[in-house]
């Protein structure tokens, strides 16, 4: 890294955004995240941000890799590209996803991260580089996970709830039914993340891992889970029994549950979300320092740790805030539901994180919900809601795009010699 | 994330069984008024019917707030015409209580000791009907925590059959009261209209309790 002695304006500029992004990422999503567990009283605002830090930064450096190439490079054609041009067009991809999240958070829109960089990156790649420069196959099979992401994800969620619903809430002892079945939970979830994490995925710590020693590590590793579950289940205050609300002793259980898969939701944006954020600041430091544009060299660990840092510093510094009003807001999302769908939701996004999609956490985590909610788990879902979701997925492409070639001239005309 | 707050609306479960502890509240305020007119104190029966006239404000209060808390956009676990149905049944709970009220107030309705124990006994009755049907609305969370599971089901159709059971002990009592009055006609002259009309509304209060009741029946069907 003899280049940080004298690191390029386009390295700056595309750190500085990228980092932006990070913070955004961790001051916004992450802590509304965590901001249930906070919520239940089960977690401290501090406890809170400290857990995020941890896993959100995990999920980015030990998974957050694949999604990363495919932002760096996978939907343009590298051999059509030129060097000058990655630089602007990712510049402007990052500039107008960021213009996008500052206008989300002013307007408080439902505008994915994700979708602002994709239609940015095609914005620039079609019109700024040429039609054909755009890897228009990948690009919609992107497109199709968006559909597909928020389905798997309410299909899933409802097995889950199902499954939560015949063996645990609705049997005659559902209290030692949760103590029993908990564990079972803890052990898939840290399998999960053991099976992304270690299956090809340890390439920033240089350890290349194949299908069975993945396999065996992620076993290991779900039975500490396992065993944690059991020593935190254990732990659970259960409270008086009250007569009125006979399910309230298990809700407490579930909270720990909660907690878990407020981790695994953590973990999974960190893989897949921070790849927006470090994708096109990954793509302007190759292209500067020579390197082939469509090689295969991984993502430089203090990439993917400036991810996880500009994450860590947005729940520092504005995350806490966030948690703290979510916190205090009445949910009706119950732990058992809550549960469910982030369990969910976590596993559909690791999944895709794994196979280098980047998908929408948010949109998957409304499919897991929504999925709760077909099973007849959730009193009320507001439907507007999904209609509002669904229409700012379809605004934010083409606004992201033109947003972008917008951009993508004003960096060629700024930073051309 | 924030917009899965916005996307889990706000349950019209929990504000459903607080209008029907109202309603059911409004019911039993039917005993001391029955008590009131037995003992021909028109004082006490005037503060009774304020009481039922307030409870009966703060149930209305209660349903407008649920009401505008259902709109049509709202995917529910428990189908919207039939909570709006349950609805309108403990409505009528409160309703009832009302007319019976206000017509012992306007009438100074005075009962004779010939009608005050079979009398008595029946609203009582009437009374234990109305607080099963509110115990049976407080399953409503607990079948939607189990998401309508098989068992907690049976256990609401058990406590349905206890309804079914007490209400048509309500009507064996109802019979009873109605002798008592139709014999002592001649005695009473005019005021058997009225004590026939009151003596029907507190029996039929254990009727809407039982409806209340099997509405969820259709809850639990689809």
């Amino acid at each position: 890294m003899d280049f940080l002695t004298e690191i390029p304006i386009e390295v700056w500029i595309a750190g500085v955004l990228g980092l932006y992004m990070a913070w955004a990422i961790g001051a916004n999503d992450v802590a509304n995240a965590m901001g249930t567990s906070v919520g239940s009283g089960a977690l401290t605002v501090g406890g809170a941000i400290l857990v995020a830090a941890i896993f959100e930064f995990a999920g980015a450096f030990l998974a957050g890799g694949h999604v990363t190439d495919t932002v760096r490079k996978g939907m343009l054609d590298m051999t059509l590209v030129g060097r000058e041009e990655l630089i602007y067009g990712m510049l402007a991809a990052l500039a107008s996803a960021g213009t996008l999240l500052v206008a989300a958070t002013r307007f408080g829109l439902p505008i994915s991260t994700t979708h602002s960089i994709v239609g940015a990156i095609v914005g620039f790649g079609a019109v700024g580089i040429g039609f054909e420069a755009v890897e228009w196959g990948k690009v919609g099979q992107i497109a199709l996970s968006w559909i597909t992401s928020p389905l798997l994800a309410g299909v899933i969620a409802f097995i889950i709830f199902q499954i939560t619903r015949s063996r645990i809430l609705d049997t005659k002892d559902p209290i030692r039914q949760v103590r029993k079945l908990g564990p079972v939970f803890f052990f898939f979830v840290f399998f999960i993340i053991g099976l992304v994490t270690l299956f090809k995925g340890l390439k920033p710590l240089k350890l290349d891992l194949d299908l069975t020693e993945a396999l065996i590590g992620s076993v290991i590793l779900g039975f500490v889970g396992a065993g944690l579950g059991i020593i935190l289940i254990r732990r659970v205050h259960l409270g008086a029994k009250d007569p009125n609300h006979r399910f309230s002793q298990v809700e407490r259980i579930f909270v720990v549950l909660q907690i878990l898969t407020a981790c695994a939701i953590a973990f999974a944006h960190g893989s897949n979300d921070v790849a927006n954020a470090i994708g096109p600041l990954a793509a302007v430091a190759y292209a500067v320092q020579g390197l082939d544009l469509g090689g295969k060299a991984p993502v430089e660990p203090w990439m993917l740790a400036i991810g996880g840092i500009g994450i860590v510093i947005g729940l520092a510094t504005w995350g806490y805030r966030v948690m703290e009003t979510v916190g205090k807001r009445i949910t009706e999302l119950t732990p058992s539901r809550g549960f469910a769908a982030q369990l969910a939701a976590a596993t559909t996004i690791v999944l895709a994180s794994r196979l280098g999609i980047p998908i929408s956490t948010t949109h998957t985590l409304v499919g897991a919900v929504l999925g709760v909610g077909l099973a007849r788990g959730i009193s009320a879902l507001d439907l507007r809601v999904v209609g509002k979701i669904i229409a700012s997925w379809v605004a934010t492409l083409p606004i992201a795009a033109g947003l972008s070639i917008f951009f993508y001239f004003f960096f060629k005309g700024l930073l051309t010699p | 994330m924030a917009w899965i707050d916005k996307l889990v609306g706000r349950s019209p479960i929990g504000p459903m069984q607080k209008h029907m502890h109202v309603a059911v509240l409004c019911a039993k305020e039917v005993v001391p008024l029955v008590e009131a007119m037995a003992a021909g104190d028109v004082d006490a029966i005037r503060e009774r019917r304020a009481e039922i006239d307030r409870l009966e404000h703060e149930a209305d209060q209660i349903k407008h707030e649920i009401r505008s808390h259902m709109p049509r956009r709202f995917l529910m676990a428990t189908d919207r015409r039939t909570m709006l149905e349950i609805l309108a049944g403990q409505d009528a709970m409160a309703d009832v209580s009302q007319d019976i009220a206000e017509l012992a107030d306007q009438r100074g309705m005075h009962l004779p000791e010939g009608l005050k124990e079979p009398v008595l006994t029946l609203t009582k009755r009437v009374v234990t009907a109305c607080e099963q049907g509110q115990r049976i609305i407080d399953e409503l969370d607990e079948l939607v925590e189990t998401g309508f599971g098989d068992s907690e089901v049976g256990r609401v159709e058990e406590m349905m059959s206890e309804l079914g059971r007490l209400e048509s002990e309500t009507d064996a009592d109802f019979d009873r009261a109605a002798r008592a009055l139709f014999s002592m006609e001649e005695e009473l002259g005019v005021a058997t209209v009225f004590w026939y009309q009151i003596i029907l509304w507190i029996s039929n209060l254990a009727d809407i309790s039982e409806r209340v009741g099997n509405r969820l029946r259709l809850l639990m069907a689809t």
